[in-house]
């Protein structure tokens, strides 16, 4: 398969840099259609992209329940993965976040700092590193409800958290705004929690399944089609939600609209 | 390990939730509602940003010098013809307390609303000792007429409905069931209460600032119930934290202008009083308490906690607390603060709160003083793993789930076992196969035919050796 190499897009000093797929591991499994579109559109913009084939997962579900010795074995391994490219691209604000922010379980060597300072997500990278200003290959006729997950808003600062008082940004929504047809519709409570967190989903059964329901009613009474985040496990939580309940909205990942598929 | 129950906010939650269609739905939406009222008072002040950072440096400051602060205050307060008071811990503070009133033949207390008294257990530890006390907060008052604590710092009975409190008075005073206008409701409280400030041989407040240049301290109320409890009888009694010293009285420049707004979204408090010394005829003594403050001072990762000043923002604002209830944490304080606090007091015993979060980060950044609220709450997680207080169903799939995620062929192996066909991705969030409560409210994701690796082996042939 061969995929157009666009030239009027992004800065033309990135082109040939050497970028590590980082396809976590629920990606890998479950929405394999989110890898497939963020490597497609990275490779669109004449990055050498590859999927190093010994990544497992980011150690998120062992650190986060504190448990740092069963972290660490995890977070060697990413390095040892990733400390060879430019950059590290994975289309999942909290994996991310977690190489990011919270890579202490292990010695900090040059290696882990390198990979945590170039470790991107998606958007970021496109709307920061590569600086995209199009996606004339893209087009998405529907009404949108944007979910920027809370480690994308506040774990590394994709879009303005409410609490903060500022200038607004948001850049998946900059970046969803050059997607031809689609329509971004307005809610109620853009950054609150939709409960997924990790274990906490099943942990705490109960809140998250409430704040997944309200997150999906919101949705819904603004009339959104499709809802639309660079967090697929949000996602996950959310239309398994919808479904359950019978609520007609469906979920995809902003890589799969901006790459124009596959859906 | 203290032999102590474990407090169990997911269990807790889930009752809250489950009682009916309308307790939770409330709370959610009047603390969501708080928190815009909020947003849109700090939006109005541009410089609301920098009023942060400096509450957060001059709270900084002041712990980082406490021992000469408290003396400043000290002397200045006693100048002004206050007794101090040092208490260590919380039976000190009762002791304390307790032998002032026993002192002066004070058989009936009226207090205002002090989460440091809460915290000390005060008011069973008088009551035992045969001396009456009665809150005068009017959401208070519900809790205690209720026998529950505060499940909020700053709206004690947030959880309860009207017809809650209807019902309540009813039973307790006497009213018409039926009758749950708040008007009729609050009028009541006031008529029921203004007798007992006129009995009281003493009134007791909390403090919100204590300023150590003047020895003043400041009692920020909405109803005025402090001020009353503080003038009417003539001995006022006052239980100050150690850690609510700033250095002086232009900071009150800061803190009130952020205090209200972050607390319930309105730009002052309606009382913002300032007591320096005992009024004409009176007597006024200051507890200076302990509790346990110097030992979280002394702790790297979590001495950031002191310098709340108890707005309850991060409670308004977790999505997590606005399901629950406050009452679910087991513990004085709840909500994200409390996570952080409570186990400083004891970790066994709230060693699951800091579990009952998704660090979603928004308490971070509403709070006024810049306590990093959401990074204690992930280090108290490591403190408690640590100490072996994680469930054992979690350690024990964790350490499954360490060796296989650094070893590729073995999580290949688990990948192929558990396999997408089988759609586990919930089993998968927790390694444990026996449990499922994922499927209790969400139905289970599809599962894919090809791995995204299996495609990229497909596709990228040239890529493989990768």
């Amino acid at each position: 398969m061969i995929f157009p190499v666009s030239a009027t897009n992004g800065s033309a000093t990135q082109k040939g840099l050497r970028v590590g797929l980082f396809i976590p591991c629920y990606i890998d499994m479950i929405f394999p259609e989110v890898g497939i579109a963020t490597l497609q559109l990275l490779e669109r913009f004449g990055l050498d992209v590859h999927f190093p084939l010994g990544q497992t997962c980011c150690g998120q579900p062992m650190s986060n329940s504190g448990d740092e010795s069963n972290a660490a074995a995890a977070e060697h391994l990413f390095v040892e993965n990733f400390a060879p490219f430019d950059y590290v691209v994975g289309p999942a604000g909290s994996c991310v976040k977690q190489v990011r922010c919270h890579f202490d379980a292990i010695e900090q060597t040059d290696d882990v700092r390198h990979v945590r300072q170039e470790t991107y997500e998606l958007v970021e990278f496109l709307h920061d590193i590569l600086q995209v200003d199009s996606f004339p290959w893209a087009e998405f006729q529907h009404s949108v409800a944007l979910h920027n997950s809370c480690s994308s808003i506040r774990g590394l600062g994709i879009a303005k958290p409410s609490e903060i008082m500022g200038a607004p940004f948001d850049k998946s929504a900059a970046l969803l705004s050059k997607v031809r047809g689609l329509v971004l519709v307005p809610v109620d409570r853009p950054d609150d929690c939709c409960g997924f967190g990790g274990t906490f989903c099943v942990t705490d059964e109960a809140v998250s399944a409430r704040m997944g329901l309200d997150k999906v009613h919101d949705h819904l009474r603004h009339g959104a089609e499709y809802v639309v985040s660079p967090d697929m496990s949000c996602l996950m939580h959310q239309q398994g939600i919808a479904r359950r309940a019978g609520l007609d909205l469906k979920y995809v990942h902003v890589a799969q609209v901006l790459n124009g598929g596959p859906f | 390990m203290s032999n102590t129950k474990k407090a169990d906010p997911a269990a807790a939650a889930e009752l809250f939730i489950l009682r009916d269609q309308v307790h939770e739905p409330m709370h959610d939406r009047f603390l969501w509602a708080t928190m815009q009222r909020r947003d849109a008072q700090a939006a109005a002040i541009p410089e609301w940003e920098e009023l942060r950072e400096l509450a957060s440096k001059i709270k900084e400051h002041t712990l980082t010098h406490l021992d000469h602060y408290l003396e400043e205050f000290e002397a200045n307060a006693t100048k002004r013809g206050a007794h101090i008071h040092w208490a260590i811990d919380a039976a000190e503070h009762n002791t304390i307390v307790h032998s002032i009133l026993e002192s002066h033949g004070v058989k009936e207390l009226i207090k205002s609303k002090s989460m440091l008294q809460e915290e000390c257990q005060m008011t069973p530890f008088l009551q035992n000792r045969g001396i009456k006390v009665i809150e005068s907060d009017l959401g208070e008052r519900i809790q205690q007429l209720d026998g529950q604590p505060p499940s909020h710092i700053v709206f004690p009975s947030i959880h309860k409905t009207r017809r809650d409190v209807a019902q309540l008075f009813a039973r307790k005073i006497g009213t018409d069931p039926n009758n749950d206008d708040p008007h009729f409701l609050t009028e009541v409280m006031r008529n029921n209460a203004r007798p007992r400030f006129l009995a009281a041989g003493a009134g007791m407040t909390g403090g919100n600032f204590a300023i150590a240049e003047t020895g003043t301290f400041m009692v920020c109320t909405n109803e005025g119930n402090a001020d009353i409890g503080a003038s009417v009888p003539p001995l006022h009694i006052a239980s100050i934290g150690i850690e609510k010293l700033v250095p002086r009285v232009e900071d009150m420049g800061v803190f009130l202008r952020l205090l209200a707004r972050s607390a319930e979204g309105e730009p002052l408090t309606q009382y913002s009083s300032h007591f320096t010394g005992p009024r004409k005829g009176g007597e006024l003594h200051i507890v200076l308490v302990d509790n346990g403050r110097s030992r979280r001072l002394g702790m790297p990762d979590f001495w950031h906690s002191l310098k709340c000043i108890r707005c309850g923002a991060c409670m308004n604002t977790c999505p997590v607390y606005r399901r629950s209830g406050g009452l679910a944490y087991g513990a004085t304080y709840s909500g994200p603060i409390g996570v952080i606090l409570d186990p400083t007091f004891d970790e066994f015993k709230y060693s699951e709160l800091p579990f009952h979060s998704t660090l979603c980060g928004s308490c971070t950044d509403v709070c006024p003083v810049k306590i990093d609220i959401s990074d204690q709450i992930f280090k108290w997680r490591r403190v408690m793993a640590k100490k072996g207080y994680l469930p054992l169903v979690k350690r024990l799939a964790f350490a499954a789930a360490g060796r296989a995620f650094g070893h590729p062929e073995e999580f290949r192996l688990m990948e192929e076992a558990g396999g997408p066909a089988l759609g586990y991705a919930p089993d998968f969030l927790l390694y444990n196969h026996s449990l499922n409560p994922w499927g209790r409210d969400r139905q289970l994701p599809q599962p894919a035919k090809k791995t995204f690796r299996e495609w990229y082996l497909a596709n990228r042939s040239e890529h493989g050796n990768d």
